[in-house]
């Protein structure tokens, strides 16, 4: 498991994004990662080698890289893209459970076969309904690993500068001792170009959670000025086939729109169109 | 995620380019990403390992380093590399948009969609033209800036394009002035003059195919012009046909009738 794996897990979950969610993952994936993986690890990676101590007392060097560095930039770059890609996971499980309730309902209703299985699968799920408030919880808990993060960034490395200097007083060095950081000017640019793009990242999610605000708003002002779509009666005997039709309704009115769509188009529900008032 | 996943991501881009633009692709891949990764990766390797100062005071060979290689050519090529590929990922937003679109229509059953079946839509290649025809010339033109941005950042960087042999650094912690000797200066100069001439070549095929989009545009626009003042005449002609036709009906509805009745 590797990057590219978390790629491929990640360009599933692509498919059921917003734009702008798509936008974001091209940014995190071409921006990000793969600017971590071509070029920060090679700048980072003789780190620990090249960092000279003006001593030759055995040990200092060690002891002054673990005290200036308890954790490596690309680290914690890593854990960062790591723990704000996998929130969008959330949203494949709960796009996943759908799919397995959609596939039990064409069961129910008669079309279990191969076609409409296969485009149940295919078919692109409207985020509305529960799926709605997990795809915004996974909004904002990637606002907030992305927010953490650079805070922690912050706290760790005051400013967001490599020094090419740093004067070392921890046993066993003797007195203050002069350290000399590998490539700190290459270090700091690729810190300046992470952290400007973790901004931008941010700025996106941002404007991933207002769209998906404003469109839920817009949607329900939409159906309160036009109440038609009746739900299926609950109220009739249990055992009759009308109240089986009405649970189907009711059903059907609760899962995404293009279920009903597919359904419709394959004829099966046409024929009961005066009855079926989800249609 | 490396060049492998750039290169299968940009191949999409490939099919709904022009055949400049897949020429420029081809240079890209083969010229500059493939060279960088199997060789100037390796002369570039030991950089920092070999960068020799003639002073045993610790610190000095950092700093001095540091100070004439504030940021590896290495680095700059895979950030210029980054940059100037990404701009077609506009262009594959666009036509995946227009792909949504057309989706959309067929399934709401639209009866202006031409297209018979899902796949048709998603195998379809779309023609630059219309709101497509921009992005497509914005993603040229970001190109070509990002392409002599970066140019331009090498020369100030590093005063020209030769690698020197000796560097004599006088920064602190270096005592006085002390001589440094750079690893692989002659390999190195080779490899970023090849570079330099490959980013150019990818220049002026970016200026080619953007002269190429400009010439389409302006022919298909005069072409329409041509178009839309012929129209009424050829609606003449086939008003023409039409009443010729007719008479003849009408002539030989007569003899018909003429025929039956003697």
């Amino acid at each position: 498991m590797n990057w590219a794996g978390l790629y491929a897990v990640l360009s599933g979950v692509n498919r059921h994004s917003t734009a702008i969610g798509r936008i974001w993952l091209s940014v995190i994936f071409i921006f990000r990662i793969m600017v971590l993986v071509v070029a920060a690890e090679s700048v980072w990676g003789d780190e620990k080698s090249a960092f000279t101590c003006n001593t030759q007392q055995p040990g200092c060097n060690s002891v002054c890289y673990d005290h200036f560095f308890p954790i490596s930039h690309i680290r914690l770059w890593a854990l960062q893209l790591i723990l704000v890609t996998t929130p969008a996971l959330l949203v494949a499980m709960h796009v996943a459970y759908q799919q397995h309730q959609e596939k039990k309902l064409l069961v129910l209703t008669g079309h279990a076969d191969a076609k409409h299985m296969e485009e149940v699968k295919k078919h692109k799920v409207r985020i509305a309904g529960s799926l709605w408030w997990t795809y915004v919880c996974s909004v904002v808990f990637r606002l907030l690993f992305e927010a953490v993060f650079m805070y922690i960034f912050y706290m760790l490395y005051p400013g967001y500068q490599m020094m090419r200097l740093v004067k070392c007083e921890a046993y066993p060095c003797p007195n203050t001792v002069d350290c000399f950081i590998s490539r700190p000017t290459e270090k700091t640019i690729f810190t300046v170009f992470m952290l400007v793009t973790s901004s931008i990242c941010i700025v996106l999610n941002m404007a991933e959670l207002i769209y998906l605000v404003v469109r839920a708003c817009a949607r329900r002002s939409r159906h309160n000025s036009n109440p038609s779509s009746g739900k299926g009666s609950f109220y009739g005997h249990k055992h009759s086939s009308e109240y089986k039709q009405n649970e189907i309704n009711q059903l059907l009115t609760e899962q995404d729109g293009s279920l009903k769509d597919m359904l419709r188009r394959n004829s099966g529900l046409q024929e009961k169109g005066d009855r079926c008032s989800a249609c | 995620m490396d060049w492998g996943a750039l290169h299968t991501i940009l191949g999409g881009v490939n099919k709904h380019s022009t055949s400049i633009g897949k020429i420029w692709l081809t240079v890209l891949f083969i010229f500059r990403i493939m060279i960088l990764v199997v060789a100037a990766e390796r002369v570039w390797g030991d950089e920092q390992d070999d960068f020799v100062c003639n002073t045993l005071q610790p610190g000095c060979k950092n700093v001095c380093y540091d100070h004439f290689f504030p940021i590896s050519h290495i680095r700059l090529w895979a950030l210029q590399l980054i940059f100037v590929s990404t701009p077609a990922l506009l262009v594959a937003m666009h036509v995946a948009y227009r792909r949504h679109e057309k989706k959309r229509q067929f399934r709401k059953g639209d009866k202006k969609c031409e297209y018979k079946d899902i796949e048709e839509i998603r195998s379809q290649r779309f023609h630059i033209e219309g709101s497509l025809w921009w992005t497509y010339t914005s993603s040229i033109f970001f190109r070509l800036i990002f392409e002599a941005v970066f140019m331009y950042a090498f020369y100030y960087m590093y005063d020209g394009y030769q690698m020197p042999r000796l560097v004599k650094c006088s920064d602190w912690p270096c005592p006085n002035t002390v001589d440094c000797f750079v690893s692989r200066p002659t390999e190195k100069t080779v490899f970023t003059i090849f570079m330099i001439a490959v980013s150019s070549i990818c220049i002026l095929l970016n200026v080619a195919e953007l002269c190429y989009l400009l010439t389409k545009f302006f022919l298909r626009r005069s072409k329409k012009a041509g178009n839309s003042k012929q129209q009424p005449n050829h609606e003449n002609k086939e008003e023409t046909k039409q009443n010729e036709m007719n008479e003849l009906i009408s002539d030989s509805c007569q003899n018909t009738v003429i025929g039956f009745s003697s």
